[in-house]
C-alpha cells in the first residue's frame, strides 16, 4: 500500500470517528509523523481530486478519495485477519502497521483467498480499536 | 511524509519471510487443485505448466524455510494452508479462469519479491542472516516468478 493510501484510510477513519473533517493533528497523530507531512500530503491529495481542505476545520475525502480509502482499509483487514487467522500473531494491530507499506493489494487479495472476511467488509471495521469488528481475537495467542 | 518502512528487525524480515512461505504454498495448493479438477478440461501442456508451478513453488519454499530456520522463527506447515485452500477453494469455471488464476499466482509473488527486495535494500538493519545471500535468494526467486509469468503469458496469447 503507497503513501497516498495510507492517509487516505487514516482520513477515512478519523471522519467515522468524529462524525466530521479530519484535523491535521488527529492525522499526525494517527500516522505518527510532523503536522508539517501531513500538511503536504494533504495539499497532494487535493491536487489529485481526492481530498478537500478547509481552513481551521479539516481535510474531507472527495467520492474517490472514499472509494481508495475503503480499498485502502480491506486491504488492511486482510493483513490483520491474515496474521490472526494464519500467522496467529499477538501484536497483530502493530504488525499490520509495519507491514501495510510493504503488502501490495495484488499480494493481499492472495491472502485474501484463505482467510474468512465477511462480505460487508469493510463496514464491520471499528476506527477506535483499530480492527475488524467481527474478528475474534483470541486473548493469548502465540507469536 | 513518506510512510514506507523499510524491513526494520529480524523479527520483521521473518515475518515477511513467512509471509512469501505462506504465498508460495498457496500457489502450490491451488495449482494443484486445478491440475487435478477434473471439472475442467485442460490440455496437456497446461497441466504440464500447472505441475511445474507446483514443484517450483515447494522449491522455493524450501528456499525461504532455510532462511527463517537461520532467523530462529517458526513456519507455517504446509498441510495447515493446503487445508485453508481447500476450504475456500472454487472450480475455475473455464480453462482461462484455471490460466487468469495462475497468472494471478505468478504476477503476485513476482511482486512480493520485488517488494521484499526494496524493503530490505532500504534498510540498514545487520539482520542475523547474510544479506548477501538473502537478496541473492530473493532475486533468484523473482527472476523464475517472471518467467512464470511470462510462460503463462505465452500460453493464454496461443489460445487467441
Amino acid at each position: 500500500m503507497n503513501t497516498a493510501d495510507q492517509y487516505l484510510k487514516a482520513i477515512y477513519l478519523i471522519q467515522q470517528i468524529e462524525d466530521g473533517p479530519a484535523s491535521t493533528g488527529d492525522l499526525a497523530d494517527r500516522l505518527d509523523v510532523s503536522p508539517a507531512s501531513a500538511n503536504e500530503m494533504i495539499g497532494k491529495l487535493e491536487e489529485n481530486g481526492l481530498a478537500e481542505h478547509e481552513k481551521y476545520k479539516g481535510v474531507s475525502l472527495s467520492d474517490d478519495g472514499i472509494v481508495r480509502a475503503r480499498d485502502a482499509l480491506q486491504n488492511y483487514c486482510i493483513i490483520e485477519r491474515f496474521l490472526v487467522e494464519v500467522l496467529e500473531v499477538e501484536d497483530f494491530r502493530g504488525e499490520a502497521r509495519q507491514l501495510e507499506s510493504v503488502i501490495d493489494e495484488t499480494v493481499a487479495e492472495r491472502l485474501d483467498t484463505i482467510i474468512d472476511r465477511d462480505p460487508k467488509c469493510p463496514d464491520c471495521f471499528d476506527p477506535e480499536d483499530d480492527v475488524c469488528g467481527l474478528l475474534e481475537v483470541p486473548a493469548a495467542a502465540d507469536d | 511524509m513518506s510512510l514506507t518502512v523499510p524491513v526494520g528487525s529480524d523479527h520483521q524480515l521473518a515475518r515477511l519471510l513467512q509471509i512469501g512461505i505462506v504465498l508460495e504454498e498457496v500457489v502450490e495448493a491451488r495449482a494443484a487443485k486445478h491440475a487435478h479438477d477434473s471439472a475442467t478440461d485442460l490440455s496437456d501442456e497446461v497441466r504440464a505448466m500447472l505441475e511445474d508451478a507446483v514443484e517450483e513453488s515447494a522449491d522455493h519454499r524450501d528456499r525461504l524455510e532455510d532462511l527463517v530456520d537461520e532467523l530462529d522463527a517458526e513456519t507455517v506447515p504446509f498441510e495447515e494452508i493446503e487445508a485453508l485452500v481447500e476450504a475456500q477453494y472454487e472450480s475455475a469455471d473455464d480453462f482461462d479462469g484455471v490460466l487468469y488464476d495462475q497468472l494471478c499466482n505468478e504476477e503476485t509473488a513476482y511482486k512480493f519479491y520485488d517488494d521484499l527486495i526494496e524493503a530490505v535494500e532500504a534498510s540498514n538493519v545487520q539482520f542475523g542472516i547474510d544479506r548477501d545471500r538473502l537478496v541473492e535468494t530473493l532475486a533468484a526467486i523473482r527472476e523464475e516468478e517472471a518467467d512464470g509469468v511470462e510462460e503463462v503469458t505465452q500460453l493464454m496469447e496461443d489460445r487467441r
